[in-house]
């Protein structure tokens, strides 16, 4: 875990590297390429990026009509630009033909740092994942990443994956790790309680792990990539065995992964849910780590959310 | 354009027309007005310019038609049940529980539909998206699009209209249909998007202004916008809502209602008599 990189980065590199192998790959943005890390792309294949200027309304739509024609496009702008400005476009333009188009959604969750609140996307995953058929992805770290994106290049129909602005620690290794969309990853096993979480959260999940072990807690760690399909068998199976739950997303709690993992279990296997994540308010100004703190985002709260599941059971 | 192509043309959207009343009259639901002001335009689309097949629908390789202004389906599923896409005995179905032909276009269940549409906006967009398309895979199709004069308020549209401008995209065409009602009133008063023509002006399209009910200048324009490189064309049509239906003609109200019994025979006895008078 020596190694850290933002997803962001990760994916720009990502198109580029998968630029050459898929030819029907097209990338367009909203006047946003050099934080989206598609210039990465448009600097290998310029003639293949379009820029749509900042009107994403638009870009969306046309994403729509040129995956009508063979190619596969990848629409990229920031979470909330994304997701929320062009929500609509997304459910009428992509998401009801079920149109073979991606969302690649940079700068999302509160680690967008200093920009604050009006660009911190703590509701993507709650819009996203109500509109059927569509596939909503959250890398953990950039070898995931990448695998993320190919494939949502290989799987026909729309996806929308969301990315961060801060590096975080890479957790898998690029020559052995298997992606599947829908698939959980158990990072690591655990009896007592489990902690699912993703994207960002997930190495600080892994770092709560520790703290309980040092407390005589054996926590299961669940890197949840796809929030929707979600993988209800592996959520339910660990709900089952440690009868706890702990869910850590960069998002607001309402909607997002804490939800996904609660309307799983409560059907099937019901145990006690604690979710982390920002506390249905919005964002603000500063840096990652005090941002972290301040909304709870940390492995010491993860750990504390663990041991009062605990004490719920039964 | 000569007397027996005028005459084709105007029996097929005799006959659209005569589709349009009873689609809306079965579903007892749906947009007449704005449907009928259409009817013209999309005659001559489907019989004369359009390279499409309603044996190949899904051809990679044929024009594209994006309905924009989605609730004038009625408009959409006529022509294609009278170019042979869909049954023509389908058409009693619109907006039915058992039927696919769905209140605004689906592309995904209805042959030689191109784009789903129905919130407005957004087929501008995708049809400069397939134009787009199109030129990046260096396929000849073309794109056309039909707008609404009230649809034009939608800000996406000139987003749409700055990003073909500016991508050049000659092989796309669309069309505003200009007949100065939208369903809370007339467009001047509304909220006014005229003058249309000099905005599309200011935006770097080739624009031409014509009435969306003569023939002859729905052709002449249309090989206008395919002769000319560089930049995408719009058609503005000046056209009567509800053409064709005396009661239905220039009338908000008839935006978005269905006739009933004795409204539907009358609409449709006006029908058929023009549509006696083309061969007389």
């Amino acid at each position: 875990m020596s190694d850290k990189k933002a997803t962001r980065e990760a994916y720009g590199e990502a198109l580029a590297e998968f630029g050459a192998k898929y030819d029907k790959l097209v990338v367009l943005d909203a006047d946003l390429a050099g934080a989206t890390k598609t210039a990465t792309f448009k600097k290998a294949f310029p003639d293949r990026h379009f820029d749509c200027g900042i009107a994403e309304g638009n870009m969306v739509s046309v994403a729509a009509g040129l995956s009508t024609t063979g190619l596969i496009p990848f629409a990229s702008s920031f979470a909330m630009f994304l997701a929320g400005r062009a929500f609509e476009q997304i459910r009428n333009s992509i998401g009801y033909p079920h149109l073979n188009v991606k969302l690649g959604a940079t700068h999302g969750g509160i680690t967008v740092g200093e920009d604050g609140a009006t660009h911190q996307c703590l509701e993507d995953f709650s819009v996203m994942r109500t509109i059927p058929g569509m596939t909503v992805i959250c890398p953990a770290d950039a070898t995931e990443t990448r695998a993320a994106v190919e494939a949502a290049i290989n799987y026909v129909g729309p996806v929308y994956l969301r990315f961060g602005r801060a590096a975080t620690p890479v957790l898998f290794d690029r020559e052995t790790y298997k992606f599947e969309i829908g698939k959980g990853v158990v990072m690591a096993d655990g009896k007592d309680v489990t902690i699912a979480a993703n994207g960002f959260m997930v190495a600080i999940a892994l770092e709560a792990k520790e703290l309980l072990k040092a407390d005589g807690i054996d926590a299961a760690v669940l890197n949840i990539h796809t929030i929707k399909p979600l993988d209800s068998e592996l959520v339910c199976s660990y709900a089952a065995k440690t009868g706890a739950i702990v869910t850590a997303e960069e998002h607001n709690v309402i909607g997002g992964l804490g939800s996904a993992v609660c309307e799983a279990v409560c059907g099937k296997t019901p145990v006690p849910v604690l979710r982390v994540g920002v506390q249905d308010e919005f964002g603000r100004s500063g840096k990652v780590q005090p941002l972290l703190e301040y909304y709870g985002l940390t492995a010491a709260n993860i750990a504390e959310k663990c041991k009062a599941a605990i004490a719920l059971k039964k | 354009m000569n007397t027996m192509k005028k005459k084709a043309l105007m029996r097929l959207a005799a006959n659209v027309r005569m589709d349009i009343l009873t689609e809306v009259y079965s579903a007892n639901s749906g947009h007449p007005g704005g449907s009928l002001s259409i009817a013209d335009v999309l005659a001559y689309l489907y019989k004369y310019e359009l390279r499409v097949d309603p044996k190949n629908p899904d051809d990679p390789d044929r024009d594209r038609f994006v309905l924009s202004k989605g609730h004038t389906a009625p408009a959409l599923y006529a022509i294609l049940a009278e170019s042979g896409f869909i049954p023509k005995e389908d058409l009693t179905g619109f907006r039915n529980i058992d039927s696919y032909l769905q209140g605004h276009p689906d592309m995904k269940h209805t042959p030689g539909c191109d784009m789903t549409s129905g919130s407005l906006g957004l087929g501008l967009s995708a049809a400069a998206g397939m134009a787009l398309g199109a030129k990046h895979q260096g396929k000849d199709f073309r794109v056309y699009a039909i707008c609404g004069d009230g649809e034009i308020a939608e800000g996406q549209i000139w987003e749409a209209a700055m990003f073909s401008a500016h991508y050049k995209l000659d092989n796309l065409c669309a069309f505003i249909d200009w007949n100065g009602l939208q369903i809370d009133g007339r467009i001047v008063d509304v909220m006014n998007s005229t003058p249309i023509d000099e905005k599309f002006k200011a935006f770097g399209w080739n624009v031409q202004l014509i009435d969306g009910h003569d023939f002859d200048q729905i052709e002449k324009a249309v090989k206008c916008a395919k002769e000319t490189k560089g930049k995408p064309s719009v058609i503005i049509m000046k056209t009567i809502k509800g053409k064709g239906v005396s009661y239905m003609e220039d009338k908000v109200s008839w935006h978005g209602a269905a006739p009933n019994a004795e409204q539907y025979e009358q609409g449709m006895a006006e029908l058929r008599a023009a549509l006696a008078a083309i061969d007389e």
